[in-house]
């Protein structure tokens, strides 16, 4: 029997050929991340260690992102913290200006590569499965042990096959199919699986829907998720990597726990319904659902391609007189393109709030919180009680195309009724 | 090991959000975590609690972030165990790595109420519901979870750095 993707890298890992579902592996990790709020928790675990090597301390990265510009005292402090941490072991980290939100930024500075394997210390690490990487959300105390031994436990997981065909319909994109996927594959489907997306759908979709996709397989409780790279990826990656990095792909008789196929052609644009991004509808099934605020931003939909696409719906036109709408460009290169390119001007004019490259909004940490009774449409992964803000406030999760035009109607709306 | 204490109990779904909520991210004190457990559902949740007590969830319990500060907030707040019906991926290996042990009993969350007076024995993969007089068993934990879960993550592999 031959050896799905996940299965070869992981066994790359350990000096073999492959591993089989259920192995308990010490794996050899290329790269590990942690932000500023879950490094702290790590940084002073391993500030009380003495006399231990810190075998995989050139493996760390550290991103400032998510209370950043520092919200207040605890956040600057804990910024302070990554950065003396930083300075004393010569740990890379992004903050200030050169910065954006982690699961952008090191994709797009060709740090994270096809092949790797990977570990972050926040849940949305598995985005970049989306490269044909295994990669996987930890904590902070797994964080620490990676960084003493530069390796990491894991069980090997069972792989699931999702086969996408069709080419996606005007209007919709890789979060309307990871938001359908969810949905399908409901809450118990998923857990510590690994998740691979393929069929012919993918060659449709550009890195960063690929990266939305795979952004959104920890919400369906995998352990990863994983897209094999093409053209796509090597044209991407190609001219970004700053190490080598290798290709791996299914072997045609690899062995599946499961294999779903579903036609995209006639999907709709969807709308995941408070409090559980697996709660997706057709936006064509929707009452009526008047909104306050709109977010286009985050890991999942702050890319470059993203603003694009939004800016394309609110060109011309203003933001309801009883919305907010915040954008967040997720990196400092999507936002000085974005500003070259018009596109900053486009979500201005129309009376848009553009925010810093952060994860602020999209956890409720700062920069666009909502009060009680409150309704939001956002471009994020996660609608959970309270995510945004006040416990009794709702987050309806949809493609940027759905949230400008629901800025533009102070609606939930289909781009197609914004004229 | 043996811990006794009253149960707690919550819902399905139980995520990383509800357990702690963001505001309370940017602090590290296992104390002051604790003031925010479950703040969203149950407000002071954790000064009802006596050290020992036992939580009781549904399915998924700990879905979402990779927040550590959750494992951390119930463990402050003196809940010794969680026994759910199901767990999510990053929270059980966070919870043992900070030495808060999980049991998976659907059986033992069904037919325990809160308020109920639980007793576990970790070796034996027992679980006694004092009040109600109902045995429910789990199969006992591999050796390398109780160990981690015992003396935390670091230490163990500091101990077994020289294998690896």
């Amino acid at each position: 029997m031959g050896w799905t993707i996940t299965e070869k890298i992981l066994g790359h890992h350990v000096g073999k050929e492959g591993v089989k579902p259920g192995e308990h592996i010490f794996a050899e990790v290329d790269f590990m991340l942690a932000n500023d709020i879950t490094s702290p928790l790590s940084i002073n675990l391993l500030n009380e260690l003495q006399n231990v090597e810190f075998k995989g301390i050139n493996k760390l990265t550290l991103v400032a992102d998510h209370f950043t510009p520092n919200k207040d005292v605890r956040s600057a402090e804990n910024v302070k913290l990554m950065r003396e941490f930083s300075k004393k072991y010569g740990v890379r980290l992004y903050h200030g200006g050169i910065c954006g939100v982690e699961h952008c930024l090191l994709p797009e500075e060709g740090l994270v590569l096809p092949g790797d394997l990977i570990i972050g210390a926040d849940s949305h690490t598995c985005t970049y499965g989306a490269l044909g990487a295994f990669s996987t959300g930890v904590g902070s105390t797994d964080l620490a042990a990676g960084v003493i031994t530069g390796k990491v436990w894991l069980r090997v997981p069972e792989t699931i096959k999702i086969e996408y065909r069709g080419k996606p319909q005007k209007w919709v994109y890789g979060k309307d199919i990871i938001l359908m996927t969810l949905k399908e594959l409901g809450e118990e489907t998923g857990i510590y699986k690994a998740l691979e997306f393929s069929g012919e759908t993918i060659s449709y979709l550009d890195m960063p829907q690929r990266f939305t996709i795979c952004n959104m397989a920890v919400e369906g409780g995998a352990k990863n998720g994983i897209i094999q790279p093409d053209r796509t990826t090597e044209e991407y990656v190609s001219k970004r990597a700053k190490r080598n990095y290798r290709f791996y792909y299914s072997d045609p008789d690899a062995e599946y726990a499961e294999i779903r196929t579903y036609d995209i052609s006639k999907l709709a644009p969807q709308v995941a319904l408070p409090h559980s991004p697996l709660n997706s509808v057709s936006i064509f099934d929707l009452p009526k659902i008047e909104i306050d605020q709109v977010f286009i931003g985050s890991c999942t939909n702050g890319w470059y391609e993203d603003l694009f696409i939004a800016a394309k719906v609110l060109k011309g036109r203003k933001v309801n007189e009883n919305v907010r709408l915040i954008v967040a460009p997720a990196t400092y290169k999507i936002y000085l393109q974005a500003l070259r390119d018009g596109i900053l001007e486009v979500f201005a004019s129309a009376g848009g709030v553009i925010g810093p490259p952060t994860c602020g909004p999209c956890l409720g940490g700062h920069m666009g919180v909502l009060a009680s009774g409150e309704k939001a449409v956002s471009t994020t992964n996660r609608n959970f009680i309270g995510r945004m803000g006040h416990p009794q406030s709702e987050v309806y999760l949809t493609n940027p195309a759905v949230a400008a035009a629901s800025a533009v109607l102070g609606r939930i709306a289909h781009p197609d009724e914004v004229r | 090991m043996e811990i006794k204490g009253k149960a707690w109990k919550v819902g399905d779904h139980i995520d990383t959000d509800v357990i702690i909520p963001a505001p309370y991210l940017n602090i590290t004190e296992p104390s002051k975590l604790a003031e925010g457990l479950f703040e969203p559902i149950r407000k002071n949740f954790s000064k009802m609690v006596k050290e020992g007590d036992i939580l009781l969830a549904g399915k998924n319990f700990g879905c979402g972030s990779s927040r550590e500060h959750a494992p951390i907030a119930i463990k402050a707040s003196g809940i010794s165990c969680v026994i759910a019906k199901s767990f999510a991926r990053i929270f059980y290996r966070n919870s043992f790595n900070i030495g808060l042990p999980l049991i998976i009993s659907p059986s033992a969350v069904d037919s325990s109420e809160e308020g109920d007076i639980l007793e576990v024995d970790f070796e034996r993969g027992k679980i006694k519901n004092i009040t109600k007089n109902l045995w429910f068993s789990f199969p006992p934990f591999e050796r390398f979870l109780l160990e981690i879960s015992s003396e935390g993550l670091i230490n163990y592999i500091l101990k077994k750095r020289d294998e690896i």
